[in-house]
């Protein structure tokens, strides 16, 4: 067919699928449908939380000044103090991660499907961990502060607490991930049940669950920042008494500081990923 | 007896698991130097954070202590003997939790836009220019750095307390968390529908709207509702700095020892966490069949 007869026919070829090239009725209006549910909600959103121009105006005015305040940031007299604070924060995340680790991997294998006692026990460590991960690390901060008083330790504690509930659910997933075929060779040479975890799934975990406590580290080291602002420690203290009293350039200053931290932070957690298991990212 | 299984001779066995033990000992020395060092690590992180061991024995009673006393009521009696009571401000609680979850959706919502709108310029793909990228990829970065409650204690000041700078705050993090997803699904996409488009005089917003959205939506609102997810535990605590939501009922029931009303305030939030979880994993699952039956 040489291509003037294939245009030709085209309006033909339109006409015979018209309901194929325009969709269903469906396919055609849901996109509308959905879209005007989203903005209904929005609009909702915005009057109920008493959003206005007049407001967003004059804050952004507002937000400007302290932006020209920022420049230059400064860290004022203080700089040992906010350093020391800094070295609290790393402290904190670092041991926080480690202990919620080490609590989490035993979690890890009885809230998994392979190697669990048995269903109900899995059913209730999986409840368990759903239940501590609904709760913000901040609002653990503020029980565990209860518990041994203001200061880092209880940021440590917090930080492991809200830790415990991701770490058991992603070493659980990885740990039913893994490939039978090892276990499975475990027990057909009459190995226990017991032999076959130690030998034909913890081997295989191990680098994975590494992997992900190491990516788990740096994002700690931010959650640290803040909860010295109800009061568990780090240089989330300082930012909040300095935010509250317009000290603007001391805040681009510790703010700085923490972005530098978390970028070394980060850095060094991807090189170990690297050197461990050899992939940058968290698999699974 | 015979064993069945051929076995080979003892200098051959020795041969062979001399290098074993040797590849086996040199991982076992590496394990070792790495337990060391993470314990001096340990050791000196543990001063630094001013961890105290006896202070925690001592007072971890008080930590079950606290736990305990959640569940009883001023008078004393356990709060399931009088549910009404436990729970007596559940209207004033239920709307805090709706606001929360309103702070939650808009804040996701308009990051997602602002998300959308920045992804091209920082993917490898789809750049205008290389430094356009590089500013864009950094700015993101900045977004997603700082932690959304800074950016809500900041707003607080300038843009008074209330709801208003919570959203804020979660909007500009969900921005930079989301723009980073979005400019790699982005850059995953097949470009034979975007050299079609351009090929046929496609202005390039154009070519975004017929070639690359079509590729790329279940995927980003797959990562938005994950995000929204994310966001409503966020939102929880917003009213800890003045920012809205549940979170203000929340610090002052912990701060002023209302120990029944913690409880209650927690079991909310936890429940509409959960129900939030199930709904975006039911819509996450659906979309992501969608993709697949394609």
């Amino acid at each position: 067919m040489t291509p003037s007869r294939l245009f030709q026919n085209q309006d033909d070829t339109a006409r015979r699928y018209a309901g194929l090239i325009r969709g269903s009725f469906r396919e055609r209006y849901l996109p509308f449908v959905v879209a005007g549910l989203v903005l209904l909600v929005a609009l909702i959103a915005l009057v109920r939380l008493e959003f206005s121009f007049a407001r967003l105006g004059s804050g952004l005015v507002q937000l400007a000044t302290f932006l020209g305040l920022m420049v230059p940031p400064s860290p004022g007299p203080q700089l040992i103090a906010l350093l020391k604070a800094l070295s609290e924060t790393v402290a904190i995340a670092f041991l926080g991660t480690l202990l919620a680790a080490i609590i989490s991997f035993p979690l890890g294998l009885l809230a998994a499907r392979n190697t669990t006692v048995n269903s109900v026990v899995q059913f209730a460590t999986r409840r368990f961990s759903d239940t501590i991960r609904g709760v913000d690390t901040l609002i653990w901060a503020l029980i565990w502060i209860n518990v041994v008083g203001l200061g880092p330790f209880a940021g440590v504690l917090a930080i492991m607490t809200s830790d415990i509930g991701s770490f058991s659910k992603l070493y659980s997933e990885a740990i039913e991930a893994v490939d039978r075929k090892a276990s499975e060779g475990v027990r057909s040479s009459g190995g226990s049940r017991f032999q076959a975890i130690r030998f034909g799934v913890i081997p295989q975990v191990i680098p994975v669950l590494i992997s992900q406590t190491l990516y788990y580290f740096e994002s700690n080291t931010r959650s640290a920042t803040i909860i010295g602002i109800v009061g568990a420690g780090g240089i989330g203290l300082y930012l909040a008494e300095m935010i509250r009293t317009y000290e603007w350039d001391r805040v681009a200053f510790i703010i700085l500081m923490i972005l530098v931290t978390v970028g070394i932070i980060d850095f060094i957690s991807s090189r170990l990923r690297l050197a461990l298991v050899g992939t940058r990212r968290p698999s699974a | 007896m015979e064993s069945a299984i051929p076995v080979l001779p003892r200098h051959h066995v020795a041969e062979l698991s001399a290098p074993y033990r040797k590849v086996m000992a040199a991982k076992r020395r590496m394990t070792v130097i790495g337990v060391l060092i993470l314990m001096v690590l340990t050791v000196i992180a543990a001063s630094v954070a001013e961890v105290d061991p006896a202070k925690f024995v001592g007072n971890i009673s008080r930590f079950t202590d606290y736990f305990g006393r959640l569940f009883y009521l001023d008078t004393g009696a356990s709060v399931l003997t009088d549910v009404a009571e436990w729970f007596w401000g559940l209207d004033k609680w239920t709307r805090y939790i709706f606001d929360t979850l309103l702070i939650a959706y808009l804040g996701t919502l308009l990051g997602a836009i602002g998300a959308f709108l920045l992804c091209f310029a920082a993917t490898a793909n789809m750049a205008v220019n290389p430094s356009r990228r590089f500013f864009a990829r950094r700015f993101l970065e900045f977004c997603r750095s700082v932690p959304e409650i800074v950016f809500a204690l900041i707003f607080v000041v300038a843009f008074g307390l209330g709801p208003v700078p919570g959203v804020l705050a979660i909007m500009i993090h969900t921005m930079g968390a989301l723009g980073k997803l979005f400019a790699e699904v982005v850059e995953n996409i097949d470009m034979k529908p975007v050299e079609g488009a351009i090929a046929s005089g496609a202005t390039r917003w154009e070519m975004i709207r017929y070639a690359v959205v079509p590729q790329v939506l279940s995927n980003f609102a797959s990562y938005g509702l994950l995000r929204f997810e994310i966001n409503v535990r966020g939102a929880s605590v917003m009213g800890f700095v003045g920012a809205g939501g549940i979170g203000q009922d929340l610090i002052e029931a912990i701060r002023k020892f209302y120990y029944s009303d913690v409880s209650a305030i927690l079991l909310l939030i936890i429940a509409t966490v959960m129900v939030i979880d199930l709904v975006t994993e039911r819509i996450r699952h659906n979309l992501i069949a969608s993709e697949q039956s394609r």
